[in-house]
């Protein structure tokens, strides 16, 4: 069952000009399209400003959006009712990057978890202790934290109460945006089992923002790779993380480091940095950086199609006949000539 | 074979170690010992002046005049700080007097706190025209001399100490609006906010329990701060005859009522409340620095 169905959403910030310099709009997000089921993960991942926040604050209704819709459970956002704006906050929770400032220094850990269900169910107190309890015990924590504050926790038990906070209501969706991106390598894991653990015994489906490729394979069912506010790929996470086929997904995994020392990997290094949303280039936007770039990709913007059971934006793979797949011999400067590359064959 | 001696031997130790070890630190940040030991003396002297005072305050002996402190000569025992132009006894006044300036400073403190923040709040958190309005009328009301603008509401409405009160904090609220409205501008950017939002609570609500909870810290610093600026405001005004009404043992009063007999030799009716009016201030104000370090949310990485 489709839980969000996210649909061309576009948000694009205006920033005001100078004195010198006219204002513009920031291409935040630029018409991104997918759709989350029930109980399963879509990853989400790319370099910082590709959007990726952006989106997780639009779909928290954080962000209002600049067009496109949000579907949650076939109902359009922007139609619902108070009480149906009500449900969907229910629904959908959060967990953020950086523990620190997730939790509010002023608030015992009790009063922290419950707030949601203080505010949604009007709880007594002696009730809300309770559930309290049984929120700490689901995320492993010693029943004694409830009356301390988050500045006796660490990182990783700081973590472990913004998600028990976000399960209070048992919603059906958490967007996850770099739940451990500021936590020890140590702690990673730890946390991501829990968030995998929760998914399996709760049935809840999780938006996970993040740049770590390592975690978004290990968690997501679906991958979304974002650039520049444009989805360049989108498939199932085994497929995208083994044989990635956007030359931006494929620098992208390049770069990660592999989990064996005698793994091979291509080697593709990106020259440049991303371009300013505030002016993306035309065409496709990737292409200024992109190691097979073609005359034709500074003109024209690759459309998302069906490859290899996924959907990639690329003239790599655009129908239009004549120009087919590439072939390694038509090599642009760089050195992508791996074999899968042109294949495209998922091992 | 017996256990070696394991870092945390009982609980309690390590417990009152920590105790020992924040009360050093307490030390070593040079907490202002003098200025907290002069503000309490002044305050136990503030709320139990009718207890200590060995005379009337307000009630002189005409043939006592101009007496001087005990130690001079042409003191006598029973007034030990001498007495002022209509016999009244110095020291039961200065003792009275510290409970007008007390009364008068907490309350136009809290009074210009409680406006100020909850319109800095308002102003930080729900920003665009609400913003704009409040920090317009600030800017104005700073624009203004403070001391000036306060002789002039003074002159409107008539001295009384229930005015004073109002005039100071309708003088004073425009500071803790600045300072407020700006911690609240990077409170609301905090994820806590946002995940608040997330949570479904209202912007009340919000204002309330989030914003509010993390902003009395300056608040508390700001008033401390505040409360030096206000006694000599009040002061001024009652020397200037716009603040406390006449028979009240005001210090600023006596300065007004004292300095045409400096040049008599009457050094007590002046040189007593004034340097009363200092040790006030100055502790005040070195308590409020302390505290300012201390609490101060950048420092303490909140």
């Amino acid at each position: 069952m489709t839980l969000l169905e996210v649909d061309n959403l576009v948000k694009h910030f205006p920033v005001k000009g100078g004195f010198f310099t006219g204002g513009g709009v920031v291409r935040a997000v630029d018409g991104v399209s997918f759709r989350i089921e029930a109980g399963r993960t879509v990853g989400v991942v790319g370099e910082s400003g590709c959007g990726k926040t952006t989106t997780a604050k639009v779909v928290l209704g954080l962000e209002t959006p600049t067009s496109g819709t949000l579907r949650f459970e076939g109902a359009d956002l922007q139609t619902l009712d108070a009480a149906g704006r009500r449900r969907y906050r229910r629904s959908v929770q959060a967990v953020f990057q950086d523990p620190f400032a997730s939790l509010n220094p002023r608030m015992r850990v009790g009063a922290i978890i419950t707030e949601p269900l203080v505010v949604h169910e009007q709880l007594a107190r002696g009730e809300a202790r309770e559930r309290a309890l049984r929120l700490l015990d689901v995320v492993s924590l010693p029943e004694r934290s409830i009356d301390l504050f988050p500045h006796e926790f660490s990182g990783g038990q700081r973590q472990r109460i913004a998600i028990a906070r976000a399960l209070a209501l048992e919603p059906k969706l958490i967007v996850l945006d770099e739940p451990v991106s500021a936590l020890d390598v140590s702690i990673r894991a730890q946390i991501l089992n829990l968030l995998r653990d929760l998914q399996a015994r709760l049935g809840l489906a999780y938006l996970f923002i993040t740049h770590d490729l390592a975690a978004v394979a290990y968690m997501s069912h679906t991958v979304a790779v974002m650039y520049l506010g444009k989805l360049v790929e989108f498939g199932p996470a085994r497929a995208v993380a083994t044989a990635p086929q956007h030359p931006y997904t494929r620098a992208l995994f390049a770069a990660a480091l592999p989990s064996h020392p005698d793994e091979r990997r291509e080697d593709v290094t990106l020259v440049g940095e991303v371009p300013s949303p505030l002016a993306p280039p035309p065409g496709c936007r990737f292409h200024t950086r992109c190691p097979v770039v073609m005359e034709r990709c500074a003109r024209e913007e690759p459309p998302l199609v069906h490859t290899d059971g996924r959907l990639v934006a690329c003239h790599l793979y655009s129908p239009t006949p004549g120009v087919g797949p590439w072939q390694p011999q038509r090599a642009a400067p760089g050195s992508l000539t791996s074999p899968s590359f042109t294949t495209g064959g998922a091992p | 074979m017996s256990t070696p001696m394991s870092p945390s031997a009982s609980p309690s130790r390590a417990a009152s170690l920590t105790l020992a070890w924040r009360f050093a630190a307490f030390h070593a940040e040079g907490f202002p010992v003098l200025p907290t030991l002069i503000l309490l003396v002044l305050v136990l002297t503030a709320v139990f002046a009718n207890v200590i005072a060995p005379s009337d305050p307000e009630i002189g002996t005409l043939g006592e005049r101009f007496r001087p402190p005990a130690w001079q000569v042409g003191g006598s025992e029973k007034y030990l700080l001498g007495t002022d132009h209509l016999g009244r006894d110095v020291l039961s006044r200065l003792i009275f007097g510290a409970r007008v300036s007390m009364v008068v400073g907490l309350t136009a403190v809290l009074f210009a706190g409680a406006v100020g923040t909850a319109l800095g709040i308002l102003s930080g958190f729900l920003g665009g025209w609400v913003d704009q309005v409040i920090m317009r009328v600030t800017d104005t009301w700073l624009a203004l001399p403070a001391l000036t603008f306060a002789i002039f509401l003074a002159a409107v409405v008539g001295p009384s100490e229930m005015n004073i009160v109002i005039i100071l904090g309708a003088v004073y609220w425009t500071r803790y609006a600045r300072v407020i409205r700006g911690e609240v501008l990077s409170l609301r950017e905090r994820d806590f906010v946002r995940l608040a939002i997330v949570a479904g609570c209202s912007k009340w609500t919000i204002m309330r329990r989030h914003i509010l909870p993390n902003v009395l810290n300056s608040a508390i610093v700001l008033g401390t701060l505040m409360l030096g600026v206000v006694i000599v405001t009040e002061a001024a005004l009652s020397f200037l005859g716009v603040g406390v009404p006449p028979p009240k043992p005001a210090w600023g009063l006596m300065l007004a009522d004292g300095k045409k007999g400096l040049m008599a030799g009457y050094w007590w009716l002046t040189v007593l409340p004034g340097s009363c009016i200092m040790l006030m201030v100055l502790s005040a104000n070195l308590l409020g620095d302390w505290l300012r370090v201390k609490l101060d949310p950048q420092l303490r990485q909140l």
